[in-house]
This record gives structure tokens, sequence and C-alpha cells, in this order.
């Protein structure tokens, strides 16, 4: 404990000498620790704002689209099978033990009239699990329930877009809107989601019974798609593996066969979002850590100016019993103490950058605790390495050249 | 402690080659020495006699060719530089011609030096034993000095303390006058006078007829060999001399006839 108090006694000491010199070497860790750091946090801010957005679109979130078929050996797009029944949703609500709720989705679209205008949009004919699945909450009013289903009742639920565009200075809810002429009754007006992660207003839409919409508005026999949640984000694999299974023998698929629809997971959605946003985190963190290493050169630069300069002082400590290993470790230390500084203040400058991106710009910074960690340690190990080199030369001085050097 | 003729250094035959290109230069053609405790010599000789290379290789600074070498009871011949290194730190003061202090730093940091490298921590003070040795040679009122602020005079004592604080067998000092005026040389041979009175043993080396004097034994070396060695007879005291002095004007008329 005393030697490591000496050494960096010694160490702050010698630096101190040269003040000047001694800030502008470390001024290259400085700014190489914090660009990474500030890199870093960038690239953690946008990942999760897109993880957020993401997530606003529901958790645990299982889609099953109709897939590829096949007729006579050649194969069709995707799509081209067939879509699901209501049967099949009864089927997959009963018995899936991975499976908290499933809503059968028929998407249509149309001009809705009514309060105070018109306006073109997206109906979604959903079950009342959709809105718990989708992590949709309701402003005014309230959801449809089950029994509208079943009765294909006449009621809507607005996003908040449409509910504003036709009813802007009017309570929506009790009031008739027609959509294709055919009127409908608003119970509800959902709460604001914003934009999702591709930038589609996830607002600008109408629900009503998915039997309604069918049955009423669309035609035809077959749902578009399918909603699941699984009944938590560690489930969502064997969530995935029990609705195929299931899917598999409603549709009577033959062992051997390829399935003919689609599990989109919302975990699938997210990874390859993040391993865009990962790659580019970590491309920018390499070449801030380009900047690093050329700090680290301007230390081992340094170091090697001051084992020239003070070659008598180092002649001196091997004559009054300094060990080669002693000299050693004492320039390493002021490398590393030089380095660790510069990594202190870079730090402290990336939390003063990352204020002022967060305050004054769109950019979204997070610095988390373990990229400082990182790059406090990295930037003592760049001590230590290009420390190294100096050190030793300065330790393989012979004492009586040393003492003679001018 | 008191006998005369306990031997610290013994020196049998001791060769020194320099290899410089193809060419090998004999620095040392065999030495052979023996310095008991308390003594007091002074090697002198031309330059390149050999008597600078002598101090490096009794320093543990080099390495001989061959020859053996014992100091203080202990075989150095074949040592480790690790082991080397320690004996430079407990058995030998250093005083060099230009005094070769840490510029920058403290007086009584300087002194301390030589202690932080002691791995076998005998001092378990090593502050107090830098403000003991600064005693020693008259320095109490300048411990917070740095180099720069002393006098030569003021800064060949200050390597003298340093050379004492870790308590060594030998102090060995390589042209310790070569840098100051006749006054303050004679004051610095006061000092080691002093100290040899007090018990420690010294070698020092000089080319100045003077300050060899003021020593006990005088060894003449020529082309890497002894060519006489003699006791003196009627040895210099330097304080006394020292007072024989005029005070007042005499540093820069001395500084002036150099």
């Amino acid at each position: 404990m005393k030697i490591v108090r000496n050494l960096l006694k010694a160490a702050f000491k010698s630096l101190a000498k040269n003040r000047m010199r001694s800030l502008l070497t470390s001024l290259g860790i400085i700014i190489g620790v914090s660009a990474v750091v500030v890199m870093v946090a960038i690239g953690n801010g946008s990942q999760q704002r897109i993880q957020n957005e993401i997530n606003s679109l529901g958790t645990n979130l299982l889609m099953v689209m109709p897939g590829s078929t096949s007729s006579v050996g050649t194969r069709l797009g995707a799509g081209s099978s067939p879509g699901f029944k209501f049967s099949d949703i009864e089927k997959l609500q009963k018995g899936l033990i991975y499976i908290e709720a499933v809503s059968p989705v028929v998407r249509s679209s149309g001009q809705i009239i009514g309060g105070s205008g018109n306006w073109s949009t997206s109906i979604y004919g959903v079950s009342n699990d959709y809105f718990g699945i989708r992590g949709w909450e309701i402003e005014s009013g309230d959801f449809f329930t089950d029994k509208d289903v079943a009765s294909k009742r006449k009621v809507a639920v607005l996003g908040k877009t449409v509910a504003d565009e036709l009813f802007e200075n009017m309570d929506p809810i009790g009031q008739k809107i027609r959509i294709r002429n055919i009127p409908f009754t608003v119970v509800g007006v959902l709460k604001s989601k914003g934009q999702a992660g591709m930038g589609q207003d996830q607002d600008d839409v109408v629900m009503a019974p998915s039997t309604t919409v069918l049955y009423r508005l669309k035609g035809g026999q077959y749902i578009d798609m399918i909603n699941a949640s699984a009944i938590s984000v560690e489930a969502m694999d064997a969530a995935e593996a029990e609705l195929t299974e299931e899917l598999r023998t409603i549709r009577g698929i033959k062992k051997g066969d390829d399935d003919d629809f689609m599990i989109r997971s919302q975990a699938e959605i997210m990874e390859m979002v993040t391993s865009t946003t990962e790659t580019m985190t970590l491309l920018l963190a390499a070449i801030a850590a380009v900047s690093l290493v050329v700090g680290g050169i301007g230390i081992m630069n340094i170091m090697l100016v001051s084992v020239t300069e003070r070659t008598r002082e180092i002649g001196i400590r091997l004559s009054i019993g300094a060990r080669a290993s002693d000299i050693m470790i004492q320039f390493l230390t002021e490398a590393i103490v030089l380095s660790l500084i510069g990594g202190i203040l870079g730090i402290a400058l990336s939390a003063g950058v990352v204020a002022i991106l967060n305050e004054f710009t769109s950019f979204t910074a997070v610095m988390n605790p373990e990229i400082i960690a990182i790059s406090f340690v990295f930037s003592g190990a760049v001590g230590i390495f290009f420390g190294f080199y100096p050190a030793r030369k300065a330790a393989a001085l012979n004492p009586i050249d040393a003492l003679r050097y001018e | 402690m008191n006998s005369n003729n306990k031997s610290v250094i013994e020196i049998k035959d001791l060769i020194r080659t320099f290899t410089i290109g193809d060419i090998a230069v004999h620095a040392l053609r065999g030495i052979s020495l023996n310095v008991n405790e308390r003594e007091f010599v002074a090697i002198m000789g031309a330059s390149g006699s050999g008597k600078s290379t002598l101090m490096n290789l009794i320093g543990c600074l080099d390495v001989p060719t061959s020859g053996e070498y014992y100091l203080d009871g202990l075989t150095v011949n074949n040592l480790t530089p690790n082991e080397f290194a320690t004996i430079r730190n407990q058995k030998i003061g250093f005083v060099f011609q230009n005094f070769n202090l840490l510029a920058r730093t403290t007086a009584v940091e300087n002194v301390e030096l030589p202690l932080l490298y002691d791995r076998g921590n005998r001092v378990k003070n090593p502050r107090q034993a830098a403000l003991d040795a600064l005693g020693r040679v008259g320095l109490s009122d300048r411990i917070d000095h740095e180099p720069n602020q002393l006098s030569g005079g003021q800064q060949q004592r200050l390597a003298i303390a340093r050379a004492l604080v870790n308590r060594p067998a030998i102090i060995l000092a390589d042209e310790p006058t070569g840098n100051l005026d006749s006054r303050t040389s004679i004051e610095v041979m006061a000092l080691f006078q002093e100290l040899n009175n007090q018990g420690i043993t010294i070698i020092l080396v000089t080319h100045e007829q003077e300050i060899a004097e003021y020593s006990k034994r005088v060894i003449m070396m020529r082309d890497g060999s002894i060519i006489d060695d003699h006791l003196i007879k009627n040895r210099q005291n330097a304080r006394d001399d020292l007072e024989s002095l005029p005070k007042d004007d005499l540093p820069i008329t001395q500084v002036e006839t150099q």
C-alpha cells in the first residue's frame, strides 16, 4: 500500500512539473474517450427510442398471416393461401397454454362521413381482445364488447386522429358515422399512440367488431390476419411453436409439408431493427475508438520524450538502489495516471455533451454505466499498452551511461 | 566495530576490458586492493588512468571482466542486476562531481529517496532519518529548499546527506570538489573528515593534490594499474585550513584565480 501511494505521489508530482504538457497529452485520451461514450450514448438513445415505438405496437405480439401455397408443384406467393375463419379463432382461444389472447383482424378501408366532415382511413375489424393484445387504451367512452362482436353490432371505436378530423369541437361518443354509407355508432375514442417506427400514424384508424366488418363492410369469408399475445416475453418461442402446431392441425397440413401461414413475432421485428442500430452504434464507436488509439500514441510519444529528458534522473535513481523494475513501474504509473486522468475528464466531457444533445437537438442520447466503466478501464489499458515501450526503454538504461548523459 | 583491521573492500586481480568496435580497451589491468573500515582513501591519476572505472566497479555500477571483489564481507561476483541494486542501496553512498540531485524536488525529499527503494524497510521513519542526515551536514535550515535554490557547496552537502541516509558501509565520492571553488572544496573536505572521524569509510577520486592531502591514504593510478599506494604522514586538517583563510573577499578572488 505504501509503495502504491509513493508511486502515485511520484507520478502526480512529475506530471505536475509539466502541467501544460500533461494536459495536452491527456487531451488525446479526453477526446477519444468522450467520442466513444457520446457515440455509444447516441446509439443507445436511438435504439431505446425505436424499442419504445415498437413496444407501443403491443408487447408479446404474434401476428399470423396466410402464407404461400402450392398448386400442383407450383409455389405461389405470400398471401396466396386462404385466410382464417372465425371457427379457427375459437379453437385457438381454447386449450393453448402459452397464448393469452387471440383476435381476428379484418382489414378494410373507406371513406367515413360523420360529425363535421369526412375522412378516408383504415378500418380494422377486431374482437375486444385486440385492444389488450396491441396495448390500446381508451381515452373516452369504452371499447366494444364480445357481445357486440357476437351480434355483429354496428359500433365503432375511433383512433385519435380520426376523432379529431371528424369531431373537432364535439364529443364523438354516441354520434353516428357512416362508413361506406353504413351507419355506425361511436362508442369510444382511443388514446393516442403517435407514429409507429416506420412513420405511419397509428391513430389514423377506426376499429369495429370483426364480424360486422367482415360480413357488412368487406364481404367474403376469410379473416386476413390473426393477432395473438403470448403470456410473457419469455414464452414467445413456446407460444409461437404452440400456435404453429395448432394451426397446422386446424388447416389439415400433412406432416412434412410446409406451413401455409406465417407467424411474425414482435421480438423478430425488434431484433431486425435493433440489429441495424447496433451495427450503426458499433461502427460509430469503432471510429471513435480510433481517436482513442491516436491519443494513446500521443502518450507514448510524450513518455518517450520524458524518458530521454530524464535519463540523468533515471541514472541517479539506479545509482542509489532503484531496480530496473522500479524504474519501469515509475514510468508505467505515469503513463497510466496520464491516461486515466484523460479517461475521467473524457467521461465528464461526454456527460456534458450528452446533456447538450438532449437539451438542444433532436438526438436522444443515453449514457449507460457499462460504457462509462468500459471506457475508463479501456483508457487505463491504453496507458499500459502505450506506456509499456517507453517504460521498458527507461528500465533498460545502464546506470553509468545514464549518469553521464548530458 | 572499533577494529581498524576489518576489511570493507577486498579486490583481487580485477580486470575490466571494454570492447569498442574491434578494439579492446584495457581500462583496468589486474588491480588488487584492500580497504579497511574507517579508512579515508584518495584515488589519484590522470584522466584515462582507470580511476573512474575502478570507482564504478567498487560502486557496483559496473561488472568486471574478471577478478574477485568482496564488499563488507559479501561476495560481489556474479550477482543479478537486482542484487546489485540492493547492494547499491544498502552498502554504498554515492557523491558525484555534478551533485546529481533531483531537480524541483526539496532537499529532504532528495535525501529520503534511497530509503524509498529500501526493500528491507530498515528505516522505520524515512522522513526523520532524512532530517537527521541533513542535520549531520549542516543543512537543517534548508530542508524545504530545492537544489536550484542552494549554492554549489550546499548542493554537494545535500548529496553527501543523501549518501549518508541509508547508513552505507562506504561512501564513494567521484571528484566531489571538481565543480566547487577552493574554499567550498575545503568546506566539503572538512565535512568528509568529520564523517570519517565518526567512523565512516570514504573513498574519493580526485586529481587535485591539495584535496588528496586531506585523506589518510593515497593511491596513484596510471594506465589501468596502481603505481603507488602510500599513507599520508602529515595529514591536513580542513577545519584548520578553513580558519586560516581570510573570510570576506576570498570566494571571489578564489574563483578568479581558478
